[in-house]
């Protein structure tokens, strides 16, 4: 597939891009959908509830149901709010959360583009979201998603230091921001043994990133109502969700190769007959499985810890990390 | 109190005079069964004084005594009510049920069967107990006379025999004070008279009959001196007493000699030391409030300090479990608050009530104070005119007054002159007057 | 609902060194809020996150309870005080009859006031449950919600069984209590005692060790006892700045002074120690259902001698008792009649609520729920 990017443009490979996405599109899409049933299902379960069961066999229908009725919905618009941007807003959201997959390594062979840069070019994209949330919280006029864009932005840009500076180690490791050569680095140990470290912090500062419990100060339901999308409803609405689901998506992948050996067998497995993605669709899995598991447990932070928290906390740890890995290197390069 | 003003259903009625009926019973079986034991009576004839002794010691218990005799008055009222037609009758039955008791009691004592030497015993420790508690007042007479109940029981007649043993008991002492006494004395002397009567069993009638008439006068005069609620619920006392007494169609007949023996008894009160627990109760009809003295003590303290005449009033209120309550004058009541909380030895620092009252021809404020450094409550009422309501505010001296204070004006209309934002805080603030006001209409009729 | 504003001015500056104009903003927090537990208004002035101002607005749920009182016999404005503290009806319930009953000297029987301790026990745990749940659902974790109001469930089935209600009992008289438990009740009762104490537990190995819930209530909120007896706070708002005073304890009523329990109290006067006192009262409050379930009566009356017209000698009475909340108190004004000729309700959660602009003076937002949380206030009884 990545075939098509060394390619003269023609009709067919366009045609090809544009199948491809709309695929991939969909994948997400029935991911999302699932995501969510199965993220009510879960936290039902550990809040001796059963979740979603009425719509279709065993509820399964019920993210559709409610999918449609949003987009069915009518789409409203606050007076005095800023036309443009309020518009604008959610796209600027989930743009850039779709178009992070672009790099992503599913398996050795489904990857839409081979970036050298590939980790790089994940952070860079994932911080313009940051500006849709922000837009949304300005031009919603309501005080409350104002608030809320502007913690969410305090955050996002906060947490995006740790997150990139645990990541410093891997590449260290690796020699290489090619997310495809991260995983091929895998093959005797996954990183997150070696990168116990910068790990924690990358787990701690990606749910910051993603706004999920317990940094879910954005959104956070009982003091700002619903943060940045308090006034969003319908199709706009459900382009946040999705946006914040899709980054889940992302951020899974982005795990399951920075550390947990992408689509590599575990113990040695490799003899199974078993494909790649089905690893790493396991992995990620586990790791989308862990964050409804963080939100049915903690408690939300606080705003006015929270930053001091990254600054204070994370930062210097990944710093240390950072060096550790640095020192251990240069010493088995026999340059220290 | 509230006793008095009740009377009770048919169905009360019904089954008092049912339950009266068993105890007779019980204690006719009781009575058989101890005269069978010769050797018992010796040992319920001593405790009696133990009893009294414990009464006395224990002077703190007198409430809950005088509240289960309350008690007792009731159900025995509420049988007596099934008599009711003759209110004045049983009034002198009840007084006759316990001269009656008194007698048989004493009767018996002298040896013949079980339940009267218990009842006798007693009877006795219940006067012992008065005339050594002389100076205890009528509630301590009470409690002697449970007291000698209880061990009565103890001893081995039954239960109801020696409740009502220990009901005459009191009943003479309430009836020997029967003049002054008020209408609890007259219920627990009904009680007991009824008690007694039961207790007294078959021969109860006999001696009634024959002691009669000068008790029955007797007990007419102490009704008469108590109020016409006593009076009512003597009767039903002794009504109840009447029918316990009395399987046979003459129950009333013997109530009324029962009554009037008993009645004489305790006029007599030469009888034993009965005599001075009458005299006893005649001078200290209710006990002083244990709080009375912190009363005393605030009032002194504010005189000091502002006169006498900041106090219009001062009294121990007997319905909100005894708090010391002060009535304030208006204009000084600032600096009296501030004095009640900033004194050492007041130091009220807790407002735990604030509200008004429309009393039509004027308004109060009441305060409920509490001092967590003597642990002791007070009550202080402001009034104040009602066509101007004003009263001082007291939130810069507690904060808590603050919303207190609001509700009050925008419910009763009350100025507090000195509160910050003395602004509606449930009404909305357009709304027109002020609804707890007893002269309120609602603006709009349609809401 | 109007309301004058002109209390609240805001501020706009120039700030020379970073040529921005920075606004102060006022933010309206209800009456539709989900934190606000019902129908509480608090307008905030904020500069950015941090709380310059506060003014809490209330009244919304105000229904003149003391007004229609005044219209009704005794006996039939019990229901009314149901519906005050929604949460505790029980404790409502009791201090009106106890009230009645101090003005005529009526006396309970021993199992009705045995019925209305347990009664009451089991509604403090069960108020204390839906704090406990409602105020992690301020504070962001969802989960020990639903734990709790699954036991707070088995309580309410247990009110359902002996009175018919799951919420607005209306279960005492003046003079004893209306039903009498039904047989095997007791024994579920105790059962449930067992089962609480064992959740309990994991309540605490859930929320009370973590890290951020710690972090996020400590130090917060935080008054002394001068204070908190200046502003004539009550309950665990009290007790949590070490004053030592439960009503149960210190001005014993109906027959607590049976049991033995410990008044818990706490020193820092912060959130923190509200969220332990509340736990731990859920604790005691167990200890005296043991004991109450343990010394039952076996049979007795439930209903004591009471005229059928309660008509309450000319007076007035004041008396309080420990609700859930903190300090209920009910006065009453009887000219004689079956009617009172005022009532009064002392609710503790209006008094508590009073110090909440002091309280949130400084603090930012996300604080202002954990605040707000931790006084209980249950809007029906603020507002009456």
């Amino acid at each position: 597939m990545t075939d098509l990017l060394q390619q003269s443009t023609s009709l067919w490979n366009v045609s090809m891009f544009i199948v491809a996405a709309v695929v991939l599109l969909l994948v997400v899409l029935f991911f999302v959908t699932y995501a969510i049933y199965f993220e009510r299902k879960v936290i039902g379960w550990m809040q001796l509830r059963t979740g979603p069961n009425r719509v279709g066999p065993l509820g399964l229908l019920q993210t559709v149901v409610d999918v449609t009725k949003l987009l069915l919905k009518e789409d409203t618009r606050p007076k005095d709010a800023d036309k443009a941007l309020y518009a604008l807003a959610p796209v600027l959201a989930y743009a850039p959360a779709f178009a992070v997959l672009a790099v992503m390594p599913f398996s050795e062979t489904i990857q839409f583009a081979d970036l050298g840069i590939g980790v790089l070019y994940y952070m860079a994209l994932s911080s313009i979201t940051v500006l849709g949330v922000i837009t949304a919280g300005w031009a919603s006029n309501n005080k409350y998603s104002l608030i809320g864009g502007m913690r969410s932005a305090a955050q996002m840009i906060s947490y995006e230091v740790p997150l990139v500076m645990s990541v410093l180690g891997v590449i260290l490791m690796t020699g290489s921001m090619n997310l495809r050569e991260i995983v091929e680095a895998q093959r005797d140990i996954w990183n997150v043994i070696p990168q116990i470290l910068g790990f924690c912090v990358f787990i701690v500062a990606a749910q910051a990133e993603l706004n999920r419990t317990p940094f879910d100060l954005p959104e956070a339901e009982s003091e700002l109502v619903a943060g940045y999308h308090v006034e969003y409803s319908g199709f706009r609405f459900a382009m946040f969700m999705l946006a914040e689901y899709v980054y889940m998506f992302g951020m899974g992948s982005l795990v399951t190769i920075l550390f947990l050996g992408g689509w590599l067998a575990p113990f040695g497995l490799d003899f199974l007959p078993i494909p790649g993605i089905v690893w790493f669709i396991l992995k990620f899995l586990l790791y989308v499985f862990f964050q409804f598991w963080i939100r049915a447990t903690m408690p939300r932070f606080r705003a006015d810890q929270l930053l001091p928290f990254a600054w204070k906390g994370l930062l210097p740890i990944a710093l240390v990390n950072i060096l550790i890995t640095a020192v251990v290197i240069s010493f088995q390069n026999g340059t220290l | 109190m509230s006793e008095e003003k009740r009377k009770p259903t048919p169905e009360e009625k019904a089954k008092a005079a049912a339950e009266a009926r068993e105890k007779l019973e019980a204690a006719r079986k009781a009575k058989e069964e101890q005269a069978a034991q010769a050797s018992a009576p010796e040992a319920v004839a001593s405790s009696p004084e133990q009893n009294a002794v414990k009464a006395e010691a224990e002077p703190a218990s007198a409430d809950q005594l005088a509240q289960a005799k309350a008690e007792a008055a009731a159900k025995a009222k509420a049988a007596a009510a099934a008599a009711a037609a003759a209110k004045a009758k049983a009034a002198r039955e009840a007084a006759e049920g316990g001269a009656t008791d008194t007698k048989a009691a004493e009767t018996e004592a002298g040896g013949a069967d079980a339940d009267a030497k218990a009842k006798a015993a007693a009877a006795a420790k219940a006067k012992a107990a008065a005339a050594a508690a002389a100076a205890a007042k009528a509630k301590a007479a009470r409690e002697a006379a449970e007291a000698g109940a209880t061990e009565t029981e103890a001893g081995g007649a039954d239960a109801d025999a020696k409740a009502k043993a220990a009901a005459a008991a009191k009943a003479k002492a309430a009836a020997a004070a029967a003049a002054a006494a008020k209408a609890k004395a007259a219920r627990e002397a009904a009680d007991g008279g009824a008690a007694e009567t039961e207790a007294g069993g078959d021969d109860a009638d006999a001696k009634a009959k024959a002691a009669a008439a000068a008790k029955a006068k007797a007990a007419a005069a102490a009704a008469a001196a108590a109020k016409a609620k006593a009076a009512r619920e003597a009767g039903e006392g002794g009504a109840a007493g009447a029918e316990a007494g009395g399987d046979d169609a003459d129950a009333k007949a013997k109530a009324i000699a029962a009554a009037k023996a008993k009645a004489a008894a305790a006029a007599a009160a030469k009888a034993k030391a009965a005599g001075g627990d009458a005299a006893d109760t005649e001078a200290a009809p209710k006990a002083p409030s244990k709080n009375q003295p912190h009363l005393d003590h605030i009032v002194k303290l504010i005189t000091e300090k502002f006169g006498s005449e900041v106090i219009e009033a001062s009294y121990i209120n007997e319905l909100a479990k005894e708090v010391p309550t002060l009535v304030i004058k208006n204009e000084n009541w600032h600096d009296v608050a501030k004095f009640l909380k900033e004194n050492d030895e007041l130091s009220f620092d807790y407002l735990s009530n604030l509200h008004g009252v429309d009393y039509e021809d004027r308004m109060e404020v009441y305060y409920h104070f509490y001092s967590y450094k003597n642990r002791q409550n007070l009550a202080v009422k402001v009034k104040t005119d009602r066509e101007q309501p004003t009263v001082a505010s007291v939130m810069n001296i507690w904060s808590g007054a603050n919303w207190n204070e609001r509700e009050t004006y925008d419910l009763l209309g009350i100025y507090f002159p000195g509160h910050s934002e003395l602004r509606r805080i449930m009404l909305p603030e357009e709304w027109v007057g002020h609804p707890l006001r007893k002269d309120y209409v609602p603006f709009d009729e349609e809401v | 609902m109007s309301m004058n504003l002109d209390m609240i001015s805001l501020n706009s500056e120039f700030s020379e060194g970073t040529g921005l104009r920075t606004e102060e903003m006022l933010l309206n927090v209800g009456p539709q809020h989900p934190s606000t537990h019902g129908v509480f208004r608090l307008v905030v002035k904020i500069d950015g996150e941090t709380i310059k101002e506060s003014l809490p607005v209330i009244g919304y749920l105000h229904r003149g309870t003391e007004k229609l009182a005044e219209g009704l016999n005794y006996t039939q404005i019990i229901p009314y005080t149901d519906r005050m503290d929604y949460l505790s009806a029980m404790t409502n319930n009791y201090v009106i009859c106890h009230a009645v009953e101090t003005m005529m000297g009526i006396q309970i029987p021993e199992r009705a006031d045995f019925l209305r301790v347990i009664v009451m026990e089991m509604n403090r745990i069960a108020s204390h449950l839906v704090w406990w749940g409602t105020y992690l659902l301020d504070i962001g974790a969802m989960s020990p919600f639903l734990f709790a109001f699954r036991d707070r469930e088995m309580i309410l089935e247990l009110f359902n069984e002996l009175c018919g209600a799951r919420l607005t009992y209306n279960y005492m008289r003046i003079g004893g209590v209306k039903w009498d438990a039904p047989p095997g009740w007791i024994e579920k009762v105790k059962e449930f005692v067992k089962h609480l104490k064992k959740e309990i537990e994991n309540y605490h190995a859930l929320v009370t060790g973590n890290e951020i819930f710690i972090n996020r209530l400590q130090g917060i909120g935080k008054f002394d006892a001068k204070t908190a007896i200046d502003y004539s706070l009550s309950g665990v708002m009290l007790r949590s700045t070490g004053v030592k005073w439960d009503l149960r304890k210190d001005e014993p009523y109906s027959v607590y002074n049976r049991f033995e329990f410990d008044v818990p109290t706490a020193t820092e006067g912060d959130c923190l120690a509200r969220y332990q006192l509340r736990m731990a009262e859920i604790e005691q409050s167990l200890r005296i259902l043991e004991q109450a379930l343990g010394q039952f009566p076996e049979e007795g009356e439930i209903m004591g001698k009471v005229p059928k017209v309660i008509r309450p000698p000319q007076g007035e009475t004041f008396v309080r008792i420990e609700s859930p909340r903190g300090e209920i108190g009910c006065y009453i004004a009887s000219n004689g009649k079956d009617k009172p000729w005022r009532m009064k309700f002392r609710r503790p959660s209006f008094n508590n609520l009073q110090i909440l602009p002091k309280l949130l003076k400084g603090e930012n937002i996300s604080n202002m729920v954990a605040i707000l949380g931790s006084i209980d206030i249950v809007l029906g009884e603020v507002d009456a």
